[in-house]
């Protein structure tokens, strides 16, 4: 079975959910891609040797396909939730809870197929091993979020979506010369752009060129990642968007423009110079943690505590694969346990976004009694975020703080403690006020939550407890093919 | 050839500091659009021998995008919104200039040492094209980031994605369809224009004043809970 398929399913989807004039039907198809588009991953990456990197330009290596299972995981879930979330929409005017104009949605076909589309922009990053094609396709994964973000059309979601476009695309812009640099860098022995080629020929680069490339390429794709200080667009997209889409956006699309990052690093580590390239990812890494760290503290809008949330994980998997080694194989499970944990954080925000109508921490109390369901998960998942054991992000997060602290880096390992100690404090502590205490309705009665809303985010939860009592066997060896491709033995 | 070339480079700056100076608007949607015949000429002055059909395409293509059908978008847009210059500035027309100039400064700096290997140094002898083009880039974010108005954002975003089409049609012109690729960035000031006559008709705003878009932030606790968190 070919690989492109993984694309192809999701685009032809998302073409016919346009069309679909039945809300039900569109929402069986889009669960039905979902899983598809899973079980087409799983065969694709377990069925088959994958450790041999393809010639053309779509082909699955062990990097590309440990963020495709993370992608095509991730989607599945929030397909399900999709279904109950697209189900309490309901057509029509509506009020907004925040101040009270009139708005309405987006056409459900409309955001269906975007979704769909997404999809499969995400998966062909996941799949192009040709730095041209990368560009195209992380581009492409920019234009069919974005009207995602715009689903609830008034002028807050407006003002985030066109954030969202200005900022990133001048990110994109600034990729694009990036790509310009590297094949400047490539033009002596006309080498071609794809990863095997560049891998083959690396010592035939020039290296200042190389150097300049990677620069603008990290910068580029950086933006798209939320790296601070490039990060301003990511707290707004995510707390005006559906939280579905958040949960996709922090989960799968910053991990696609990491994965940007990480296809020019292959080629500097293959080159020779990756001691520069690490260099660079350090500071990244510490900065976003340091931003990430001074606005959660004091944060008063959980959807925005989440996004800002993210921004500290990008940090952390920036710091990881910088540190190299044992932190770039704690980078990745990273990657895999920090999706799982922030796409279920996101859609139980959404629940209680449901249940209380307002995204302040303040007026939200007593979720476990008014929720109890989304309250329990709301816990266990910040707790899980700032990597408290048994959970997945524990492990994960040590790993790295292991690196660091065998290279014998204190600066590094004391401002990664501080940092993290610092987020764990304030999220936990609003989380708590959050679970906790008496609603300042008196008495609340408890909400109901459909097992749409409340599975998919349980299916996570379990997930991420799981990955941190044992990583099974597949997922270690296809990190440990994917780290051996960065060029880290 | 070179001496062709470096000319388009010199009218390149100079329609740079026009912009950065320009505080009506159409005049700058015009010197954009001058700009783009200006860069779609390129692809015929760097190639060597008789002009191939793609590279012909490419040119005329992008001088119909970026000199007619961009800067009719535009027109229409301010006609639509019913905005004539920009007013107030994030940063002052004489700043402006005074940090073309610094810009100007550094781009010679940058390309005077980051030196082409001789694969990509190809038949062009012009000096001027990498200063040029990074120039361009630069002044084309400064107006993204010194100006309010959404459509003079979006006008800086085609100077910058000028900027680096001139980078890749002189230099990387072996693999001509990685500088196609630039159309894509295209797509995105379409968008964006499209985007300003939407805030328009769903008259949400005043004003297409960018800087309006500010409801999104962080720490507003001042005003009590009810306004915060939005």
């Amino acid at each position: 079975m070919p690989v492109i398929s993984l694309i192809v399913l999701p685009s032809l989807a998302g073409l016919s959910a346009f069309v679909i004039r039945n809300d039900r039907l569109r929402r069986l198809l889009l669960v039905l891609t979902a899983f598809g588009h899973l079980s087409l991953s799983f065969l694709a990456v377990f069925d088959r040797p994958v450790a041999v990197p393809g010639e053309g330009w779509f082909a699955l290596d062990p990097l590309g396909a440990l963020f495709l299972l993370i992608t095509s995981t991730l989607f599945a879930a929030v397909s399900v939730y999709a279904v109950g979330y697209l189900e309490r929409e309901e057509p029509g005017e509506r009020q907004d809870f925040v101040s009270s104009f009139l708005f309405v949605n987006a056409p459900e076909a409309v955001f269906t197929g975007c979704l769909l589309l997404f999809l499969a922009t995400m998966s062909m990053v996941t799949l192009s091993q040709h730095m041209g094609l990368l560009w195209v396709a992380v581009e492409a994964t920019t234009l069919t979020s974005a009207p995602l973000i715009y689903f609830h059309r008034h002028h807050r979601s407006l003002e985030a979506t066109w954030k969202y476009l200005l900022i990133c695309s001048v990110g994109i812009a600034i990729a694009l010369l990036g790509v310009f640099f590297l094949a400047v860098a490539a033009s002596n022995q006309e080498i071609p752009l794809t990863m095997s080629g560049l891998a083959e020929h690396a010592q035939g680069l020039d290296p200042l060129w190389l150097k300049a490339a990677f620069i603008f390429l990290v910068v580029g794709y950086g933006t798209k990642m939320g790296l601070a200080p490039l990060n301003t667009w990511l707290p707004d997209a995510h707390s005006e968007s559906p939280s579905l889409v958040s949960a996709l956006l922090s989960g799968a699309l910053l991990n696609c423009a990491f994965l940007g990052i990480l296809r020019i690093f292959q080629v500097t580590s293959a080159a020779r110079i990756e001691p520069f390239g690490q260099d660079i990812l350090v500071v990244f890494g510490l900065v976003s943690m340091g931003v990430a760290a001074i606005f959660i503290l004091g944060q008063v809008n959980y959807k925005r505590m989440l996004a800002y949330s993210s921004v500290e994980h990008m940090g952390i998997l920036s710091l990881g694969v910088g540190l190299g080694g044992a932190g770039a194989f704690g980078a990745m499970l990273h990657a895999v346990n920090h999706s799982i944990t922030k796409a279920m954080l996101f859609m139980v925000a959404g629940n209680i976004l449901t249940a209380y109508r307002t995204k302040s921490t303040l007026n939200v109390k007593g979720v476990l009694g008014a929720a109890p369901v989304s309250g329990v998960l709301w816990i266990g998942g910040l707790f899980a975020i700032t990597g408290s054991p048994p959970f997945g992000t524990f492990m994960s997060e040590l790993s790295i703080l292991k690196a660091a602290m065998d290279q014998g880096n204190w600066i590094v390992t004391f401002f990664y403690l501080a940092f993290l100690a610092v987020i764990f404090m304030a999220m936990t502590s609003i989380g708590i006020k959050m679970a906790f205490g008496v609603s300042e309705d008196g008495d609340r009665e408890p909400a109901v939550e459909p097992w749409l809303s409340t599975l998919p985010c349980m299916v996570l939860g379990v997930i991420v407890l799981f990955l941190g009592l044992y990583v099974p066997a597949g997922l270690a060896t296809l990190i440990d093919q994917a780290i051996r491709g960065l060029g880290f033995p | 050839m070179a001496n062709l070339i470096d000319t388009v480079m010199i009218l390149l700056i100079l329609t740079n500091f026009a912009l950065l100076g320009s505080s009506l608007l159409g005049m700058c949607i015009n010197i954009a659009a001058f700009q783009g015949i200006l860069i779609g000429v390129l692809p015929f002055l760097t190639g060597s021998g008789p002009v191939l059909a793609e590279t012909a395409a490419m040119a005329i293509g992008t001088m119909a995008l970026k000199g007619f059908v961009f800067p009719w978008l535009m027109f229409r847009a301010i006609r639509d919104t019913n905005v004539k210059r920009e007013m107030e500035p994030f940063v002052g027309y004489s700043t402006s200039l005074m940090f073309g100039v610094a810009a100007l400064v550094g781009s010679l700096w940058l390309a005077g040492h980051l030196v082409l290997p001789a694969g990509a140094r190809g038949l062009t002898g012009a000096s001027l094209i990498m200063p040029a083009s990074f120039f361009t880039i630069m002044a084309g974010l400064f107006l993204i980031i010194a100006r309010k108005k959404a459509i003079t954002q979006v006008l800086g975003y085609l100077v910058m994605e000028n900027g680096i089409y001139v980078f890749g049609a002189s230099i990387v012109m072996e693999r001509p369809w990685l500088v196609e690729l630039g159309v894509l960035l295209d797509v995105f000031v379409a968008v964006f224009t499209m985007g300003i006559v939407i805030f328009y008709i769903n008259r949400e705003f005043d004003s297409i004043d960018a800087s309006r878009l500010a409801h999104l932030r962080d720490w507003r606790r001042t005003r009590g809970a009810s306004s915060t968190g939005v």
